[in-house]
């Protein structure tokens, strides 16, 4: 399997600017979570990848080459507008769409038995699609990407609609393709999703990314917090230098270790805190506070101009990692 | 040490051509025509009218005057001969029945047996009808009467009566046609209606469905599935293939039908037309309007995203369907030389309507037939350009909803 990289995309629709060279790269073996408000640029880059968009610049590379139409072919996509013939039966629709992909007859009905059986509309093989419910639908939509044994996943919002039973299964199927060493790349607003399932995301801002690398990497702040629930943190946070009291609620302190302090830059510097706060009185916990998806998200879109994942408020409601 | 071939190979997965995708893609409208229920129907349909139309036709032209009935007593019967011929030449058909005597033969006038009963002698006769002679028998007798007279009259001069009479019967007026030869045949005018009607038909429904379908795969969203396959240019061909493939099998069928129902009740035995020439010709222009027609049509229907909109949008090409198939239907068959029917049967979309029609009347000689197939063919890969760029620009491109 081979990286999908995305190098410097733009593309404009009339006067509205979609994308303002978009770049990311999808390895091999990795979900890639791709996320970002509505009109903020997915859509279009994925159309852009698959082709049925041209891109005013940049490029997509498969393999370190430019893709083709062949490459392409052997891409399992899945439209942000679901869109399947409402007249032709399941089974029927599933072999065709696998045989455009390049399948043998044989073997794409055979990749047509299978992958019904493994998303459980198998029952439903005979019906003309209009007939199932939209959930089944979508079941009915993922195996059509997944029909001719992909060598790459790109799905528009796959889980939107879903129930929890799907959702499941979905998550499963897409790891399992990736530890096959299948690239997957997926657009969601579920962000508690994407943090459970993806290796590593992608936040886009109106056609720029802002933020690329792991749940890990995204998380760690430029400056550390630490959430300390003991005695108040008043009495002792003046003990610490460059530890400066971020919220003072009770029990709970957070305690943010400033750069260029002493305590900020040396490592294990947030000992200091835990020998302060446990002088004053006991110590319940004592943890590293790392900012959820679901906030740096939040901050990232919101924030016009800012820079990046390092962008970040102080208003913001924190929870321990 | 033995060699272990890399087995990166996916299972299944071939290469797909262009002409691979192409054929799926006409495949598939192939099999989704053929499971149509509207579609059989109109097939089983357009074949009963065509079979039923012929049985009609035939039953209309045999139930024309019947025959003749002149009863003949054993003192006229040597007319028999001569009452028979008298009538084909005047292109009455007269059928001769004998009779025992004059008595008998009266009583079979008066309960309408016979029209007509010739008593006397074969030198001498008399007619006897119940009321007076009919407008059919009448010509008959009366020129049988006139001969008569005119052999009597030749004898009296001393000539011979029989060489009179065959000089007569070869004698023919000189005759010198100043206009068109204008000679009216059935055959040829209802095999030109038939063949004006179906065509039309034939390319408007296969036209609608090709219409119809690009508009289907884009309110559907399949197209942004398929783009992500296949080129725009592989699913216009494809569907135009398999839709025309599926028109071209349902004009052989009623075609067939119909070149079967006019041999086997004998409907072309008095014409001089070439039903098989005229069936091949209706054929090859079905091919050319179905493909020029259809291009239009997948072009003009991806500019819409709704099948509401869809009459809308191809109403110019259905006009330019209808005006050639008006002129072909009602001017046509009555002037097949009026000028206009002839110079619309040049312009390419217009004469596949019209061409066909022509041919079946007879009035196109075959390099007249082969200009206008060079001419629509010529436009053709026009078509394919232009139905292309439209197509592949506006197909995924959905109006806001």
């Amino acid at each position: 399997m081979a990286t999908l990289e995305i190098d410097s995309l733009t593309k404009s629709y009339g006067s509205v600017r979609a994308l303002r060279g978009t770049s990311f790269d999808v390895r091999a073996g990795e979900i890639f979570g791709f996320v970002g408000s509505n009109g903020a640029g997915k859509t279009t880059t994925m159309r852009i990848v698959l082709g049925v968009l041209a891109a005013d610049a940049g490029e997509v590379r498969w393999d370190g080459r430019p893709i083709d139409a062949d490459a392409r072919r052997r891409i399992g996509y899945m439209p942000e507008e679901r869109g399947l013939y409402p007249r032709m039966p399941v089974g029927d629709q599933l072999t065709y769409l696998a045989r455009l992909h390049g399948l043998s007859a044989g073997a794409a009905r055979d990749a047509m038995t299978r992958w019904t059986d493994t998303l459980g509309v198998a029952e439903r093989r005979g019906d003309e699609v209009q007939k199932l419910s939209l959930g089944n639908q979508q079941r009915v939509q993922l195996a059509a990407a997944l029909a001719h044994d992909p060598d790459a996943l790109v799905l528009d919002e796959p889980f939107s609609g879903l129930d929890p039973v799907a959702v499941d299964v979905m998550s499963d199927v897409l790891r399992d393709r990736a530890d096959a060493g299948v690239p997957v790349v997926f657009s969601s607003h579920q962000l508690d999703l994407v943090e459970r399932l993806c290796d590593r995301v992608g936040i886009i801002r109106d056609g720029e990314m802002v933020a690329v690398g792991t749940i890990a990497e995204l998380r760690r702040t430029e400056t550390e917090r630490w959430v300390v629930d003991g005695p108040p943190g008043a009495s002792w946070i003046g003990a610490v230098p460059g530890a400066r009291a971020v919220s003072l609620e009770g029990s709970r302190t957070v305690v943010e270790l400033a750069p260029g302090s002493r305590a900020g830059d040396a490592p294990g510097g947030e000992q200091a805190v835990l020998h302060a706060a446990l002088a004053a009185g006991p110590v319940h916990e004592f943890a590293v506070v790392r900012p959820s998806l679901t906030e740096l998200y939040r901050d990232v879109v919101s924030s016009a101009g800012a820079d990046g994942a390092a962008a970040r408020t102080e208003t913001k409601e924190e929870v321990p990692a | 040490m033995s060699t272990t071939r890399p087995t990166t190979v996916e299972p299944g997965a071939t290469e797909l051509s262009s002409w691979g995708a192409i054929r799926l893609v006409a495949g598939r409208e192939i099999t989704t025509r053929l499971r149509s229920k509207s579609f059989v129907w109109l097939t089983v349909l357009l074949v009963a009218a065509v079979v039923l139309g012929g049985v009609v036709l035939n039953l209309a032209s045999s139930s024309g005057p019947s025959a003749q009935r002149v009863g003949l007593t054993p003192g006229t019967a040597p007319l028999a001969q001569t009452v028979t011929a008298t009538g084909d030449a005047l292109g009455t058909q007269v059928e001769t029945v004998e009779v025992p005597d004059e008595a008998a033969g009266e009583e079979q006038v008066r309960d309408g047996d016979l029209d007509a009963l010739l008593t006397g002698t074969a030198e001498d006769w008399t007619v006897v009808v119940e009321s007076g002679l009919g407008e059919t028998l009448g010509p008959v007798l009366t020129t049988m009467a006139r001969q008569t007279a005119l052999a009597d009259a030749v004898e009296e001069l001393g000539g011979d009566p029989a060489e009179v009479s065959s000089e007569m019967a070869t004698a023919q007026p000189s005759v010198r046609t100043i206009g068109e030869p204008s000679e009216f045949d059935p055959a040829r005018y209802v095999t030109g209606l038939v063949t004006g009607i179906l065509l039309f038909m034939a390319i408007m429904i296969s036209g609608q469905l090709i219409a119809q379908g690009v508009v289907e795969e884009k309110t559907s969203r399949v197209v942004e599935l398929l783009l992500a396959t296949v080129r725009p240019w592989h699913l216009m061909a494809g569907k135009v293939l398999g839709i025309g493939l599926v028109g071209l099998g349902q004009v052989a069928l009623v075609v067939a039908a119909g070149v079967g129902t006019a041999l086997g009740l004998g409907l072309v035995d008095a014409s001089t037309i070439d039903l098989g020439a005229a069936a091949a010709w209706a054929l090859v222009w079905f091919v050319v309007g179905f493909v020029s027609y259809a291009l239009l049509m997948a072009g003009l229907g991806a500019l819409v995203s709704r099948q509401e909109d869809v009459g809308a949008v191809t109403t110019p090409v259905t006009f330019l369907m209808v005006v050639p198939y008006v002129v072909g239907v009602s001017v046509a068959p009555w002037a097949p030389d009026n000028p206009l029917v002839v110079w619309l049967s040049y312009v390419p979309l217009c004469s596949p309507l019209l061409m066909p029609v022509r041919i079946a009347l007879g009035s196109a000689e075959t390099w007249e037939a082969l200009l206008a197939l060079g001419l629509s063919v010529a436009l053709i890969p026009v078509l394919v350009w232009l139905a292309a760029k439209i197509y592949s620009n506006a197909v995924l491109r959905t109006a806001p909803a």
